[in-house]
């Protein structure tokens, strides 16, 4: 297939980007959207161009690195995958397609399509995790009862790879569905009551603290997301918060 | 607690909160506002009991403005500190690939209620505290008569405030179609994300606007001299 693709280009952080349309041809269907990436920027460095820079590792659906705005969707039209999983059959011959960066105040722009997701790291760091060791002491999983419902729930939220389509897609660039799957995989299970009222309240404040907006329960997140975070964590993240004020 | 509500949660939290007790008020104020098309007795006594009983008006009247006031300003802070959340704008965006266009327009639904607000106000709540309160007339008479029911229809024979109403209780709707299981989620409650209570909220979300509609266009139209 042969396809029009307009690219958000930006030298550097401080520099003004702007779209510039390029063409590709001979695309496969059977391509992910990182690969026909990979055939522009070979179609641009032959010609002495400057390749276009995007976000990628392990391209199996898992990291979280690969984001890019497609055609006005956080990682594309398909639902439930990154981009490395999006398929060129998704789209027509003949089509344009709109790739900017994931766009938030708390994540400036690199370069081109790469973005600083670092305020995500920081609020990892303000209380996503639990403080005990865990290494050479492991005890036996049978002695901590945890219910079906509770472990499945937990999981569920652990999913979240923490690539920032929930940020991207919220028209308040709020970072709530994030912030309430790491909130929730620890809020569910035993392990994470002792420092729960700490977490959220930390967690929180830095979400607040790295310029983040306030979600108003568009949803849209959970629609985009390619983990399937559901909404409920953030319900979960808000009951948190309260049990911890009230504390 | 204080350090709370100046979180962007607690923020939402007071949001809800507000909204709940909006949403319950409208509900009191279309019950009453039926009378006047069932009964025009009735709507007479309870407007009168509504209009001069002192807890109404001195305890429950300042709650209803504070939190009218409340809801408007917190609601133009919140947008106005997620647009400062927004990067450059994108050059195509297509939100309705994953949300309903009325969770995406709270502000502009917001605003034309707003502006209803300010419209009803200068109709019917300025005359009200300027009869009963700078006047001093607390006896909801008018030639010997009730003049509530009578106050009501005359407002509504003029056909451009019975269509800048109608206008308004659409938008209402649309607002209340997205707030209503909103309030739900930001009290951290997952109800408004289950089948009874979304059903709930639409009905409610149609309901309570078409029953302003019904009452301004029956006065308009049906009851007219």
């Amino acid at each position: 297939m042969n396809l029009t693709l307009k690219i958000w280009r930006q030298a550097d952080s401080s520099s003004k980007g702007q779209m510039v349309d390029y063409k590709v041809t001979e695309i496969s269907e059977h391509m992910s959207f990182l690969e026909m990436m990979d055939v522009l920027n070979e179609q641009l460095v032959n010609s002495g161009d400057e390749p276009v820079a995007f976000d990628h590792d392990c391209r199996e659906g898992i990291c979280g690195m690969c984001s890019m705005y497609i055609n006005g969707e956080a990682h594309g039209p398909d639902r439930g995958v990154t981009t490395c999983q999006l398929h060129m059959r998704m789209f027509k011959d003949g089509d344009t397609i709109t790739i900017e960066p994931f766009r938030a105040a708390a994540f400036p722009v690199i370069k081109d399509l790469v973005v600083d997701r670092n305020a995500f790291e920081r609020i990892q760091q303000a209380g996503g995790y639990i403080s005990v060791n865990t290494s050479g002491n492991t005890q036996d999983a049978n002695s901590l009862p945890i219910s079906k419902h509770a472990a499945d729930e937990a999981m569920d939220a652990a999913t979240c790879i923490g690539c920032g389509a929930c940020v991207a897609t919220c028209k308040n660039s709020s970072a709530m569905l994030f912030v309430g799957a790491k909130v929730s995989q620890y809020a569910l299970l035993p392990q994470g009551q002792v420092e729960a009222a700490d977490r959220v309240q930390n967690m929180v404040a830095q979400m607040d603290l790295e310029g983040f907006g306030n979600c108003t329960n568009t949803g849209a997140c959970e629609v985009e997301c390619p983990k399937g975070i559901s909404l409920d964590n953030i319900a979960r993240m808000n009951r948190e918060l309260m049990k911890a004020t009230v504390k | 607690m204080g350090g709370f509500f100046k979180s962007s949660i607690g923020r939402k939290v007071a949001m809800a909160l507000s909204a709940f007790f909006l949403m319950f008020f409208l509900l009191q104020h279309l019950f009453i506002n039926m009378l006047s098309v069932f009964s025009p007795d009735a709507f007479n006594e309870v407007s009168h009991f509504m209009g001069t009983n002192p807890l109404v008006q001195f305890a429950l009247q300042p709650v209803l403005i504070f939190a009218v006031v409340f809801h408007f300003v917190m609601g133009f802070i919140l947008e106005l500190k997620n647009k400062k959340a927004n990067g450059v704008a994108y050059a195509r965006n297509n939100g309705a690939a994953n949300s309903t266009w009325s969770s995406r327009n709270m502000i502009y639904s917001g605003l034309v209620i707003l502006a209803f607000i300010v419209l009803h106000f200068i109709d019917f709540w300025f005359p009200e505290i300027n009869t009963k309160y700078i006047v001093g007339d607390m006896s909801g008479l008018h030639n010997g008569e009730f003049r509530y029911y009578h106050e009501l229809v005359e407002k509504f024979q003029n056909p451009l405030r019975v269509g800048a109403y109608v206008i308004s209780f659409i938008l209402l709707g649309l607002h209340l179609a997205h707030g209503f299981t909103s309030a739900f989620q930001s009290m951290g409650s997952t109800a408004g994300r289950k089948k009874n209570l979304q059903t709930f909220g639409k009905a409610y979300s149609i309901i309570l606007p078409l029953g302003f509609i019904i009452i301004a266009l029956f006065h308009h139209l049906i009851n007219n001299h």
